[in-house]
Formats: structure tokens, C-alpha cells, sequence
């Protein structure tokens, strides 16, 4: 099959960007270096551009991409022994073991090199930043200077965090091999916390940005399917799948055509992406079936699943969120989570029961610089008609943001609460 | 982006008749890959359109009308969504996709509109914890 050079090059970035992660996955079983299994895979790219014109394209151009790169792979090999025996005779017997070694990279299952690729890009000897950028480069397949501009840093500055995971998982010696039973749900814990911070970078994307940004939701998402199919029996990437589809069919109704943000009560549910609301409730109960007792991610699909099944604002089942906070709070003990609580219990029981749990919260330290927690505390002060203390609240917290719309919205609303201690 | 893989009918789909196995198996086996791959959103046959119907629009008048229909390369039999990265991603997926007819067989590709919407804000923090994530 002769084909135009155009049609060439959309065919070839079609088949990389299918192929490449399982490519770089099978070259990292082989040669336990990552730097140099993406050297491999780009080198087999490039022989693929430069070849598939002339001579057609292969029936199955990822198998062809494997082949050409493991021979890359096997050249070098050689080629380095052939310079190191220069020097001194090499063992011989190195040649006999990773020959079959070789060989067998084709036929394993390709399934099993992934997951460890996602693993040793999440490991934890390196930063979250360098964990994120490997996911993204390693199994993304984007380049260094899209995730730059997804996460608005310099190119450079992701280049070099690039280079410093790669150093840092050849020093460390990390095990390429896979963790065994007991380590690797923690290791997978690490993988779902880089998607999901993956997936925030991308929520928090505000309108007319660099459609990468939010492109990096449904690369979290996609990852995260890929991951809860590689490992059926675990709830958790389930869960996440569920969380994370649960939010994004939202997306269309979280901001008014202003570019205003629309707070979930007020939204048009009828913008709620019913497709993503079914897969995520779907992935939701895959994951209670395979959970032993439900993890934090299993949680918060619980919770973002209580106001997905609420036709209207006024249908949520706001005892049913109490309870999962409840559970969330003792499992993360996070002040966050309580203040999350906080709010679902002043939904449940009314703001009398919440106050108190929130003035607690005023306690800690970790809380001290979150406008979030003078905005709900305001909010509470509001409803139970204690409007002057609630202005009080509403500026502090406004004096804590440092975002122009929040700061906007929070002292329209203290000034709100004045006029009417006013009248 | 969410392109939409439609499958156009055959004499065979228009008749109700099932894939035979082997073409059974392939679909089944495309589309393994597809949710392996995260790309699978979903997707579906449609039962012969001898048990649709279509509504018409003549000058602003209502017509109804029950099927079947004769311009069977016009129909669809079925289709699958996937989401892609680029275009080029869904062309690729879209050429493994299997023949799913008996010799002849016809799938169009087709991109669906995005809203503009889509692209988030800022507050999220503030969504975040007065509205439960």
C-alpha cells in the first residue's frame, strides 16, 4: 500500500500515540532504563517515517514499531559488549540470559508491562511534580513542551524534572520488576493520587486557557480506565474511574455563560453529561463489588454519587453524604473533610447542628489560612440570621483569597449581610 | 474529542440476522482493546429499522412513517463512541476497527460537537467545599 506522505504522517501519529506507551512499557521490562527505552521507541518512530513511505505500511504497524525498536535495543547491546570486551572478556553467559529475555517481550503480555511502567512512573522515591510529568510523558505520550503548557511552567522547567525523575529511578535502583502482593496496593494508591492530581490540575482550568488544561481531565480519566482494566480485582482505580466520571459530566453546567461559576444547587442539571453520570455510577459499583472495606476514592464516588442521582438540588440525600464524611473523616483526618462534613450536615439537620463543628475547626492550625472556612462559617452565620457576624466572616475570608472572582463574590456577600442588619 | 463510529447496514443487519461468530468475536475483541485502552465510551447495535420508525417534516407538516426502509446503505446498523486525543488517534482506532459485515461492510466516522463550556473555571476550591466535590 503506497500512500501520500500526508496520509503517511496522520497514520504513523495515529499508530504512535496507540502504540507508544505499550512500545516504552515492553523496552523498560527489556532493558530496565527509561531514558533509554524512549530513545528506542522515538528511534523506531523516526525509522517508521522514514521507511513506511517508500516501502508501505506494515499490516501491524505496532508489532513493526516492537520489532524495529527491540532490534534497536539488540544493536546497542552488541554493541556495547563488543566495546567492553576491548577492554576485558565479558561473562558469556550474560548473552544467553537476555537473549530469550529478548524474544519473550514480544509474546508476554503487554498488559503486565504497562502496569509497570504506571508504577515506576508513580514510584515513590520521586517528587508528586516528577511523578506527574512521567505519567504524562511516559503513558500520555505527550511531549515536554504540552505538559508545560498544561501545567503553565516553563518548558524547560518540566524537561529538567524529566531528566531528574530519570536519574533519580537510576540511582535509587528501583525494582523494575513487579512488587509483590503486600506492596502493591500502595503502589497502586500512589498511581490513583498522580491521576487525580492530574485531573484537578485540569478541573480548575478556568475558560478560553490552553485547551490542554482541560484535556487533562480526560487524560486522568483515560489513564484511570486503563489502570482499573489492568487490575479488575481492585476497587480502588474503580472508584477513581467512578469519582472522576461523576465530576466531569458536570463540566457543562458548572459555569453560566458569563463565565461565571455556578455553585451545584443552582446548576441546570439537564447539562449533566448523562453518558459519563452511567459510566461513572457503572465503575461506582464495580468497585463496592470488589472492595473489602471502602477505600477514600470508593468514598468520594459515593458522595459525588448522591448528587448525581439527585434529579433536582432538593433530592439530594443529604443524611447518606453526612454518613459517608463521617467515614471519609475518620479514615483521612483531614480538616478539610471535616469542614466538607461540616456543610453536609448544616444540609441534613440545618445550620444549628453544623456551627459548632465548624467553630471547632477555627481551632486548627492547618485550617488557619483557608477562606473556605470563614466563607462556610459565614454562610452558616447567614442562614441562621446572625447577619453582622456573618459580614465578619465573609471579609475575612475574602481577605484570604487570592482568586479576583472569589474575592468578588465573598464581599458581595458580606455586603449583602450588612444591608440587611442595616434595614 | 468524541468521534462516533457509525456502522452502516447490510441486506444481513436489515434482516435481523446476527454476525456470524467469527465476526462476533472480532467485535468483541475490538472493542476489549478499545476499553483497555480507555478510549471505549459506548456503543451498540440497532435491531433492523423494519422495527423503526421516522418522523418527516413536508413544508412544517408532521409525517410518520413505520419502517422498514429501502436505502439500506443509508441505514445504521449500530455504532460505538470513543474518545480520542486527536484525530489521528481515532483514525487509527477507527482502521482496526473489524469488517462488520459478511463480505461487505461499511463504517463513517463522524466527530461530535463539543460544547464551548466545557473548559472549567477558576473557583474550584471554593465548588469544592461548599458543594461537596
Amino acid at each position: 500500500m503506497k500512500t501520500a506522505d500526508t496520509d503517511i504522517r496522520r497514520f504513523v501519529e495515529g499508530v504512535w500515540k496507540v502504540e507508544s506507551p505499550r512500545v516504552i512499557a515492553g523496552l523498560v521490562r527489556l532493558t530496565h532504563d527509561v531514558s533509554l527505552a524512549e530513545d528506542l521507541a522515538q528511534d523506531a518512530l523516526l525509522t517508521a517515517l522514514e521507511t513506511w513511505p517508500r516501502q508501505g505500511v506494515p499490516d501491524n504497524p505496532g508489532a513493526w514499531l516492537m520489532t524495529t525498536a527491540k532490534r534497536r535495543a539488540v544493536d546497542r547491546w552488541r554493541h556495547e559488549k563488543l566495546a567492553a570486551e576491548k577492554h576485558q572478556s565479558l561473562a558469556h553467559e550474560q548473552d544467553e540470559t537476555l537473549m530469550p529475555d529478548i524474544e519473550r517481550v514480544l509474546e508476554t503480555d503487554v498488559g503486565d508491562d504497562l502496569l509497570r511502567l504506571m508504577l515506576i512512573a508513580c514510584h515513590p522515591v520521586l517528587p508528586p511534580e516528577s511523578r506527574i510529568a512521567l505519567t504524562l510523558k511516559l503513558l500520555g505520550g505527550l511531549s515536554t513542551g504540552e505538559i508545560a503548557r498544561a501545567f503553565l511552567v516553563p518548558e524547560p522547567t518540566i524537561a529538567q524534572r524529566i531528566v531528574r525523575a530519570k536519574r533519580k529511578l537510576a540511582e535509587a535502583d528501583v525494582a523494575f520488576e513487579f512488587p509483590d502482593e503486600n506492596a502493591l496496593p500502595e503502589r497502586i494508591d500512589s498511581v490513583l493520587d498522580v491521576l487525580y492530581l492530574i485531573f484537578n490540575e485540569g478541573y480548575t482550568a478556568t475558560r478560553g486557557e490552553d485547551w490542554l488544561r482541560p484535556a487533562l481531565c480526560d487524560e486522568a480519566i483515560r489513564l484511570a480506565r486503563m489502570l482499573a482494566e489492568l487490575v479488575p480485582d481492585e476497587s480502588e482505580p474503580q472508584a477513581l474511574c467512578a469519582l472522576m466520571q461523576l465530576q466531569a459530566s458536570r463540566n457543562r453546567a458548572r459555569v453560566n455563560e458569563h463565565g461565571e461559576p455556578v455553585l451545584l444547587d443552582r446548576q441546570n442539571r439537564a447539562l449533566w453529561d448523562q453518558l459519563l453520570i452511567r459510566r461513572g455510577l457503572n465503575a461506582l459499583e464495580r468497585a463496592r463489588r470488589a472492595a473489602i472495606e471502602p477505600g477514600p476514592y470508593l468514598l468520594q464516588a459515593e458522595i459525588a454519587a448522591c448528587h448525581a442521582r439527585a434529579q433536582r438540588a432538593e433530592d439530594t440525600d443529604w443524611r447518606r453524604i453526612v454518613m459517608l464524611y463521617t467515614l471519609l473523616a475518620q479514615m483521612t483526618r483531614s480538616p478539610v473533610v471535616e469542614l466538607n462534613r461540616a456543610v453536609a450536615v448544616s444540609m441534613a439537620h440545618g445550620p444549628e447542628a453544623a456551627l459548632p463543628l465548624v467553630v471547632a475547626l477555627n481551632e486548627r492550625a492547618e485550617l488557619a489560612s483557608y477562606h473556605l472556612l470563614p466563607s462556610v462559617h459565614g454562610d452558616l452565620l447567614f442562614r441562621l440570621g446572625r447577619h453582622e457576624e456573618a459580614a465578619e466572616q465573609f471579609t475575612r475570608a475574602a481577605g484570604m483569597t487570592e482568586n479576583a472572582h472569589e474575592r468578588a463574590f465573598l464581599e458581595r456577600r458580606a455586603a449583602a449581610c450588612r444591608k440587611r442588619e442595616s434595614s | 474529542m468524541r468521534f462516533m463510529i457509525i456502522v452502516k447496514a447490510t441486506p444481513e443487519s436489515e434482516a435481523g440476522l446476527m454476525p456470524g461468530q467469527e465476526v462476533f468475536d472480532a467485535m468483541a475483541a475490538y472493542h476489549e482493546e478499545l476499553a483497555r485502552a480507555g478510549v471505549l465510551l459506548d456503543g451498540s447495535g440497532l435491531h433492523p429499522s423494519s422495527k423503526g420508525w421516522r418522523i418527516t417534516w413536508k413544508d412544517g407538516r408532521k409525517t410518520i412513517t413505520d419502517g422498514p426502509f429501502s436505502e439500506t446503505r443509508e441505514l445504521v446498523a449500530g455504532y460505538t463512541l470513543i474518545q480520542t486525543r486527536t484525530r489521528e488517534e481515532a483514525f487509527e482506532w477507527a482502521r482496526r476497527f473489524p469488517n462488520p459485515g459478511i463480505n461487505d461492510g461499511e463504517i463513517e466516522v463522524r466527530q461530535l460537537y463539543e460544547l464551548e463550556d466545557f473548559k472549567g473555571f477558576t473557583d474550584v476550591e471554593r465548588f469544592r467545599a461548599i458543594e461537596m466535590l
